[in-house]
């Protein structure tokens, strides 16, 4: 029963929850397909024209390339929070998270700490630095004294590796939830999600990408934390009360409140934190981020306010959590055959809905729907942007014009690459339909954590870090991670149908980090070139740099 | 100007100061979430029992939960001191590096 439940959730959680389940089993079953649901699908629709609306005056404002890839730098720490807070708040910490909370109880709440505690790292350590050496791409930082064309093509190479299996996961697991949440067609749900995120990116570029996501965060905070107060206030607000009453009725018993299974060996949990904490240091589309504002004290200022919604909200998810043991989980309603503990209508996924339709009837239910179709959209096009920027900007305007790309071509290749990425996605994801994605999500984490983030932090921190050095670090940390996936139980096992996987943990980052960075030290110390000599002298430019701000790429075009 | 400048104000001893306290405090507070961060998953792992024991007699909550909570809090704070920080003095002193080596260089 239980893992029939994980399994179905590691299907909705197609995006950064996924790793912890991917243990989940292949077969994900077929979904049914829920009735229309006319709420949501008239609340999506105002959500639309607005989005729509915001496009329209965006692209009015996107004249530039710099207006493309990062609104111009124009975007204040406030409305950056909220768009770092919105990328990292997918459909399925909504959804993946609240269910976990009902199966497995503080087990839930523990993995959200881990899935937290990244944010105050990569403030101290990396938001000032990305923004005063960053411009569009985080390409910008790691070639910026090594050897453009070499180190910028495999920065591409593994952010555009990132991107796309990110977003095909994305793609199958909106298809999944759109067909459940609304009952239209898989296809039509993919067309519609893929066009839509065509419209925004290569329309309103980054000013649009950026105010989508704001809206979606905001909508996201509004319907959850209704959801929470409303089911929260039918157990008068008393922690006591709800944990009582839930420990009663719930199939663990008083154990809810202690921690199970799923931390219980060290190197899964260790090796989740660093593939959590790293990978989002690596993801290309949060990176982008830190490009938008207009300086290092906005960029520091964006991850204290996302941070702190961040934290707000996995509060208000383990409370949801919490209460819908005891609302959905004794009310026959809301499963099969009227059958409580048995299967939940429309599988793990649905729970936080159930609970939504249950404290606040359809209109709830249908707004919290159009949240979730909102958060898909908001990612998406997030991540088309950081693909499409790693095409024309890194691949098309650095590495094949080398810089002699005139700003409107630049910004045509970057509109094509947006509307390839796009019916790429679609075409994957009708590909994928059946399959389980849960690995992509492990190889896009394992690949921004042990290819991108070791090249990126070692390119700001330490002097002797050579373009050979970058170079073997960054594939090393690839191939490895690639290789790792492939051999751990969720593509071995349940893709490629071995008996038994030959890597035993499911991210690969602890192993495949460290070699990434001993590559890149080994390397960079035997390499005694004339270059190398060169790249080691301009770190003290690049560190001033990094520190101060002087000459750092400003929204002064405007 | 840039070259010139940057090498200004690597000769400036303000600089070395503005990096050496500014990284003292990252580094500090970056320990600090790591050690405590890793501590609990540790205890998580090792030591389950006493993450599951209450804290008061006959209520609910769990030294796991207080402890949960208490790092959402308290990693927030930790984010809060060195934004002020980092956005208040430490930006005032980069202002002054950065204008003593405007003047210098023009």
């Amino acid at each position: 029963m239980q893992s029939a439940l994980v399994s179905r959730l590691g299907l909705g959680l197609f995006a950064a929850a996924a790793p912890v389940l991917a243990f989940a089993k292949p077969a994900m079953g077929e979904m049914e397909k829920q009735p229309l649901n006319l709420h949501a699908i008239a609340m999506f629709f105002i959500f639309v024209l607005l989005t729509l609306g915001i496009t329209y005056w965006a692209a009015s404002r996107t004249k530039s390339t710099s207006d493309f890839y990062t609104a111009g730098g124009g975007i204040t720490g406030f409305q950056n929070g909220l768009a770092i807070a919105g990328d990292y708040m997918s459909a399925a910490t909504l959804l993946g998270l609240t269910a976990m909370m009902y199966m497995q109880g503080v087990d839930a709440y523990i993995y959200m700490i881990a899935f937290f505690v990244g944010w105050p790292i990569i403030l101290f350590l990396m938001a000032e630095r990305l923004r005063n050496l960053g411009k569009f791409t985080f390409a910008d930082i790691t070639s910026y004294r090594l050897n453009q064309g070499k180190v910028r093509t495999m920065a591409a190479v593994s952010s555009l590796v990132v991107v796309c299996f990110y977003l095909v996961a994305q793609m199958v697991g909106a298809g999944q939830l759109i067909k459940l949440l609304f009952g239209l067609d898989y296809t039509i749900a993919l067309f519609v999600v893929g066009a839509l995120m065509m419209v925004y990116v290569t329309f309103g570029g980054m000013v649009a990408t950026t105010w989508v996501q704001i809206i979606k965060a905001c909508m996201l905070l509004i319907g959850g934390t209704t959801v929470m107060l409303l089911g929260f206030s039918q157990f008068g607000f008393s922690f006591e009360e709800l944990t009582n009453r839930a420990m009663e009725v719930h199939k663990l018993g008083t154990k809810l409140l202690a921690p199970g299974s799923l931390l219980a060996d060290p190197v899964t949990a260790i090796s989740l934190g660093l593939g959590l904490m790293f990978g989002t240091a690596g993801l290309p589309h949060i990176l982008m981020r830190f490009f938008t504002v207009t300086d290092a004290k906005e960029a520091r200022k964006s991850v204290l306010y996302a941070s702190g919604i961040v934290a707000y909200f996995f509060n208000v998810i383990a409370l949801m959590g919490l209460c819908a043991i005891l609302i959905v989980g004794t009310n026959p309603q809301f499963f099969e055959g009227g059958e409580i503990g048995g299967k939940v209508i429309g599988g793990g996924n649905m729970i936080a809905m159930h609970l939504a339709q249950a404290v606040g009837g359809n209109l709830l239910l249908g707004f919290l729907s159009a949240v979730a179709f909102a958060t898909i959209l908001a990612v998406v096009a997030g991540l088309a942007l950081a693909g499409a920027s790693a095409i024309s900007h890194d691949i098309y305007s650095r590495v094949i014009m080398k810089g002699k790309a005139s700003e409107k071509t630049e910004l045509k290749v970057s509109k094509f690459a947006t509307i390839g990425l796009g019916i790429v996605a679609i075409f994957l994801g009708m590909a994928f339909e059946k399959m389980n994605v849960a690995f992509m999500v492990a190889l896009a984490f394992g690949v921004a954590a042990s290819a991108n983030f070791p090249v990126l932090i070692m390119s700001m921190y330490w002097k002797d870090l050579t373009t050979r050095g970058a170079l073997a670090g960054g594939y090393i940390g690839l191939f490895s991670a690639v290789t790792f996936v492939v051999l751990s139980k969720s593509v071995w096992v349940d893709v490629l149908g071995f008996a038994s996987p030959i890597f035993p943990y499911t991210q690969p980052a602890l192993f495949s980090m460290p070699l990434a960075f001993l590559a890149t030290i080994v390397v960079s110390l035997l390499d005694k070139s004339a270059e190398a000599q060169n790249e080691r002298e301009a770190f003290g430019d690049q560190y001033v740099r990094a520190q101060t701000g002087v000459g750092a790429a400003t929204a002064a075009s405007h | 100007m840039s070259s010139q400048m940057y090498a200004h104000i690597r000769r400036n001893p303000r600089f070395a100061e503005l990096v050496a306290r500014r990284t003292r405090l990252a580094v500090m507070l970056s320990a600090v979430v790591l050690v405590i961060f890793y501590g609990f998953v540790m205890m998580v792992a090792f030591a389950p029992d006493i993450v599951a024991t209450r804290l008061f007699e006959g209520s609910n909550l769990t030294v796991g939960i207080a402890l949960g909570l208490f790092q959402f809090v308290l990693f927030w704070v930790l984010t809060l001191i060195y934004v002020r920080r980092a956005n208040g003095e430490f930006d005032d002193l980069n202002k002054e590096i950065v204008q003593a080596a405007w003047k210098e260089t023009k």
